[in-house]
């Protein structure tokens, strides 16, 4: 069965092959990027007419592992791939449910006309709900879903799905696989709208004459603050972030829009500390522990704010939250880089000279830092702000258990 | 639908359709430096850190967007050709790796030679050798490259060259080799000499401190020049980006050996064609060449510290699928290895999966492969331990490199420096003194001739001399010369002096017998007396400031040297010319077999041998035309012409291959001129009309005969007398210039 369709084998093959390079950086894109894959090996795959959902799961298991292994610094791909899982997972289960006739036959009955009219758009919205936490947000949405009690996501499920169920048995066959391709496409879309999202709530954060700290750079963090640009004025000090110097070009971008912006090296933060209100930054994965990785540096960030009692706010997109939880992570989560980015070769060349003895300098480059969770105030995700301490829930909301560790 | 990394993919595609990017990869040296190594496996398949040495500079290319790679191999081709089919590079997308399987070249210029046969090469392209480890971006340097051969097409090559610290014990300690020293054009960064210290100049081994350099420069080469950089902190990177010319060179000058030594020398003292070099200079980005052992073992300490990135064994790459872990202080564990609690691994080591490490043992800035056994007590410094190497207790290892399958037995002890080659076996307490290089191949008994570069060939087949018949040695070659060593089983045959009680395996011993080249190109650390003596010879000599600035005032010193070689020329006069004419009457008479091409290379190579210019043999070549003009039988001056006409048109277009510029036109003038007054005076009469000739036929332009005329114009009256002949011709020429133009603009 998996070897009848290698159609998307070669997009695998070139994904895995800029993955393990490197060429891939960026989780959002990442993650987009896997997203739009494994929608391309789901609606490839031929799928038998028993036991589809046992199939698709192991496909987009073996496929989601050799793009894990490729880079397994880069987290939002494993993300991704449980996100996926856990949407055949549940559009497993709903059609199963609902294929049993008297449990939803009978809500059928009564709603099926008016549900014949919904188009695929509802029955995504449908499942986007059944995704999502039960929030005040999602009471509020137009669909008239009643929203089920989260320890019991199958039923839940089922009760929605019920809805969306054509209940012509003939097309069971397709409607697992349509109903997942919907749902990854709906996943797309809230990867596509996560800056919006994120940014929509900047003006709850950023109050006039606040003095901003941030480090490095991040494309969440921009939209977050030219969003609050909009209605206040602020400061901005962005720390540069060495060894890559992203910090230049926020700050390049922040003036472009016209926000006074202070550029400080990363060693000045301490100092600066004292002027600021608020720490915002750019999260690289959220670990299911609440801790956070960032680009290096920003443990200090952290512990400065710490120090002064300033707030330390993340921008983590659901899409960066990950189901494991943190273990060695300065080397295991780490990602070294050529210490050329540090310092050019020719300038210590006598130092690393080996022939005469053993180098005598080391050049030690980490891309991230890991910030326990103590130290962060809050998330701010695409779904509201969240405590380090509720990570745990909107994990198990967007994954299934059996998917934290794929073998 | 992974639209965006299909799409960004077509793109490339599109791009490049018409000229893939392609690379050439030499998979042979050509040197023996690595013998008695390789004399059972080629170079580029030696594990640098566990990955053989051609998937580094694969990866790196495919990495680059390198679309078509094709990969010489020579010495143990099928080898390599092996191994490049059961690796992945084969199925990889928009990367094809072709081998080109060659058994009779025995340099890097034979394969260049080779290659241009092939005709596979259609545009720009890379040129490395298989041991080449890099990550540096190859886009800006091809762009500056295609930028510039747009301006000027003489600008056949690109050389990377990378910044370091300019003191020569840093040269000597990183790679084993001299100080570079380089003149460039600091505007247009053209490379106008390259002078690699001793270490190509093959086996003349004198010394000369690093101070008392000479540099000569042409004196051409500071003309219209505002300043000159010599340069001594740039490091060869070997990486080179040419044009499809230098293919078409290195067929033209079939004596090219090495592309440095011969190739770039050649190109930079030939004023003539005007090809020049430049240079790009990279500083962040990593790129070095594994020549030798010292180089070898630099290199991969510079893998393990992570300057490779993303060529690092935590990342699959190549034959990598090994899934090294990264922990602290760059010590790399591979999966299902055995690690005893009481055992120390220091830092900067690579432990390769399966093997199996005792208690007690301890190690330090190594590198182990996969599979080995390391037993108890066991101290391992600095060395790089191939896979399925069996260590027993209480060994001691010190800047030794050990093979696959090799053991070294209980209590035995290699001091720094040792080679243990393929499946050699150190008997219980022997102790290997250092520098020894020990194989299970005998070494070649015959003391070889010939010259560096052939050696790596012809020593496995114990023969010296270059043209060979190819079969058996093809044949012989791809044995990896398992036939001239006479039994590698008959064991008990092994002198327990060399590898102790029950060991296995013949000592080599040194050639040269000194010590010299020992410590300069093993991987132990170099005696601390040695660079004393290489520091002190530094200050010694003051070496001047690596960038000195030539103005006027250090003109006078260089300029002397660049005319060197005058008085010879009058002696070699008659038979350059005699020997010209032989070759061509040689085509003339229809000789069997030759061709009008081969009359062009052998009068390139006479050029060479004689240290003509063009402008001599397009003169000498006239000379023989003419001459053979006169030979025919005419009764009349009439028939003279006709029969110089018919020659003229029919070998006239020999004679424009050595019309490179209107100098040489003009030199055929003056050589007619000669011709008519001197040898064989029938032409006299006739110097106008096949003047006329020679313009009609394209062999003298307009330009070259203006300015003829224009030089003769003040010659006295003797000379004028072929002016005045053709003054009408002339006179029709400069009237009539403007509808010219368009025909004879080339």
């Amino acid at each position: 069965m998996i070897a009848a369709m290698p159609d998307y084998q070669a997009a695998v093959d070139d994904f895995v092959t800029r993955l393990r390079r490197r060429q891939v950086e960026g989780s959002l894109i990442t993650a987009k990027l896997t997203a739009e894959l494994l929608r391309q090996v789901v609606s490839h795959q031929r799928l038998p007419n028993v036991g589809q959902a046992a199939v698709l799961i192991d496909v987009v298991k073996s496929v989601g592992l050799r793009m894990i292994a490729a880079n397994p610094i880069e987290l939002a791909v494993g993300n991704m791939v449980r996100r996926v899982l856990h949407i055949i997972r549940e559009e497993d289960v709903s059609l199963t449910s609902s294929a049993i006739p008297g449990v939803s036959v009978e809500s059928d009955d009564d709603e099926s006309d008016s549900k014949s009219s919904y188009s695929a758009a509802a029955i995504a919205a449908a499942n986007r709900s059944a995704l999502r936490a039960p929030s005040l947000h999602n009471l509020l949405e137009s669909i008239p879903d009643p929203v089920k009690t989260p320890e019991a996501p199958a039923a839940s499920v089922g009760d929605s799905d019920s809805k969306s169920r054509s209940g012509d048995r003939n097309s069971v066959s397709w409607k697992l696989k349509h109903n997942v391709i919907e749902g990854i496409t709906e996943l797309l879309q809230d990867l596509d709208d996560y800056h919006t999202h994120v940014a929509e709530q900047a003006l709850e954060h950023i109050h006039q004459n606040e003095v901003i700290l941030t480090l490095g750079r991040s494309r969440s963090l921009l939209k977050f603050l030219l969003e609050a640009k909009k209605k206040r004025s602020f400061q901005v000090v962005v720390a540069e972030g060495a060894p890559r110097y992203q910090g230049h070009t926020l700050a390049k971008e922040l003036a472009e829009k016209g926000l006074q912006t202070t550029v400080i090296t990363d060693s000045a933060v301490f100092a600066m500390i004292s002027r600021v209100n608020m720490v915002i930054i750019g999260a690289h994965a959220v670990m299911a522990n609440g801790g956070v990785l960032a680009p290096v540096g920003m443990h200090m960030v952290a512990l400065a704010a710490r120090r002064h009692a300033v707030p330390f706010v993340v921008l983590a997109g659901v899409h960066k939250l990950c189901p494991q939880y943190p273990h060695k992570p300065y080397t295991l989560l780490n990602d070294m880089k050529s210490p050329a980015e540090v310092v050019e070769f020719g300038e210590l060349s006598e130092c690393f000279a080996a022939g005469t003895g053993d180098h005598t300098t080391y050049v030690v480059n980490p891309t991230f830092d890991y910030i326990p969770p103590d130290l962060v105030s809050i998330f701010i995700t695409d779904t509201g702000g969240h405590n380090p301490s509720y990570v745990y829930r909107l994990i198990a909301e967007y994954y299934s258990p059996e998917d934290y560790f794929l073998q | 639908m992974a639209k965006k990394g299909v799409k960004a993919v077509t793109e490339i595609a599109d791009d490049e359709v018409r000229v893939p990017l392609q690379a050439v990869v030499l998979a042979d040296s050509f040197t023996q430096k690595f013998r008695p190594i390789t004399l059972e496996k080629p170079k580029v398949l030696l594990p640098l850190v566990s990955v053989p040495l051609i998937d580094y500079t694969l990866e790196w290319l495919a990495y680059q967007g390198v679309e078509e790679c094709f990969v010489f191999c020579c010495a143990h081709a099928n080898q390599v050709t092996n191994h490049l089919a059961k690796s992945k590079w084969r199925s990889q997308p928009n990367f094809s790796v072709t081998p080109i399987e060659s058994h009779d070249c025995v340099s890097a210029g034979d394969a260049l030679r080779l290659i241009e046969q092939r005709g596979v090469v259609r545009g720009d392209f890379v040129l490395v050798s298989g041991d080449t480890v890099s990550n540096m971006s190859l886009k800006e340097v091809i762009k500056e490259h295609q930028e510039r051969r747009k301006n000027d097409k003489l600008a056949v090559m690109t050389m990377v060259v990378k910044r370091a610290k300019p003191s020569p014990s840093t040269f000597h300690a990183r790679l084993g080799n001299d100080e570079l020293l380089l003149a460039i054009d600091p505007h247009s960064k053209q490379l106008l000499h390259y002078d690699p210290g001793r270490e190509y100049g093959g086996r003349d081994n004198f010394q000369h401190l690093p101070s008392q350099r000479n540099v000569l420069l042409e004196r051409s080469a500071l003309n219209d020049r505002p300043s000159v950089q010599l340069c001594t902190n740039l490091q060869d990177c070997h990486i080179d980006i040419c044009s499809p010319e230098v293919l078409d060179l290195f067929t033209d000058n079939f004596d090219y050996q090495q592309i440095r030594r011969d190739f770039v020398k050649g190109l930079l003292s030939d004023e003539i064609m005007g090809n020049k070099i430049f240079t790009y200079e990279i500083g962040r980005e990593y790129a070095a060449r594994v020549e030798n052992l010292r180089a070898y073992d630099v290199v991969s300490q510079d893998v393990v510290h992570r300057w490779t990135y993303p060529m690092v064994p935590d990342i699959p790459f190549g034959g990598n699928t090994s899934g090294m872990r990264l922990e602290r202080c760059n010590v790399y564990k591979g999966t299902g290895l055995t690690l005893s609690r009481t055992s120390t691994i220091g830092e900067n080591s690579v432990l390769g999966s399966g093997t199996e490490i005792g208690e007690g043992t301890i190690i330090k800035r190594s590198v182990i492969g996969r599979g080995c056994r390391i037993g108890k007590n066991v101290s391992i410094e600095g060395c790089h331990i191939w896979d399925n190497v069996t260590i027993e207790d209480d060994a001691q290892l010190q800047y030794s490199v050990v093979c696959d399958g090799a053991i070294v037995k209980a209590g035995a002890v290699l001091k720094p420096g040792v080679v243990l080659s393929f499946k050699v076996v150190i008997g219980p307490k022997f102790v290997v003194p250092a520098y020894s290089k020990i194989s299970m191949m005998r070494q070649p008994t015959e003391e070889d001739t010939s010259d560096e570069e052939l050696e790596y060939a012809d020593a496995a087949s114990g023969r010296a001399d270059s043209p060979r018949p190819f079969l058996d040695d093809a044949d012989s070659r791809n044995g990896s010369a398992a036939g001239e060593v006479e039994d590698v089983d008959e064991s008990g045959d092994w002198d327990p002096d060399e590898v102790g009680e029950t060991g296995a395996g013949y000592r080599w011993s040194n050639r040269d017998g000194s010590q010299e080249e020992d410590w300069r190109h093993s991987v132990a650390p170099i005696p601390a007396d040695k660079i004393r003596e290489l520091v002190s010879a530094e200050e010694e000599g003051e070496i001047e400031e690596a960038d000195n600035d030539f103005g006027a005032a250090a003109r006078d010193s260089i300029a002397g040297t660049g005319v060197e070689g005058d008085e010879e020329t009058e002696d070699d006069e008659d038979d350059f010319e005699k020997e010209v004419e032989g070759t061509f009457l040689r085509l003339a008479e229809g000789t069997a077999g030759v061709q009008p091409e081969h009359v062009v290379i052998e009068v390139n190579s006479l050029k060479l041998a004689y240290n003509k210019t063009f402008a001599d043999c397009a003169g000498a070549m006239f000379k023989a035309l003419a001459n053979l003009a006169w030979g025919g039988s005419h009764a009349s001056a009439k028939e003279l012409l006709m029969s110089t006409k018919e020659i003229i048109s029919k070998w006239g277009s020999l004679l424009q291959k050595f019309l490179k510029g209107s100098d040489d036109e003009h030199e055929i003038l003056l050589t007619f001129e000669e011709v008519c007054s001197e040898c064989h005076k029938e032409f006299a009469p006739l110097f106008s009309q096949i003047l006329q000739v020679l313009y009609d036929k394209d062999i003298v332009s307009e330009d070259a005969i203006l300015a003829w005329a224009e030089e003769k114009q003040d010659a006295d009256d003797n000379d004028r007398v072929f002016l005045k002949q053709s003054e009408p011709f002339i006179q029709w020429l400069k009237e009539a210039p403007e509808e010219d133009d368009d025909e004879d603009d080339e």
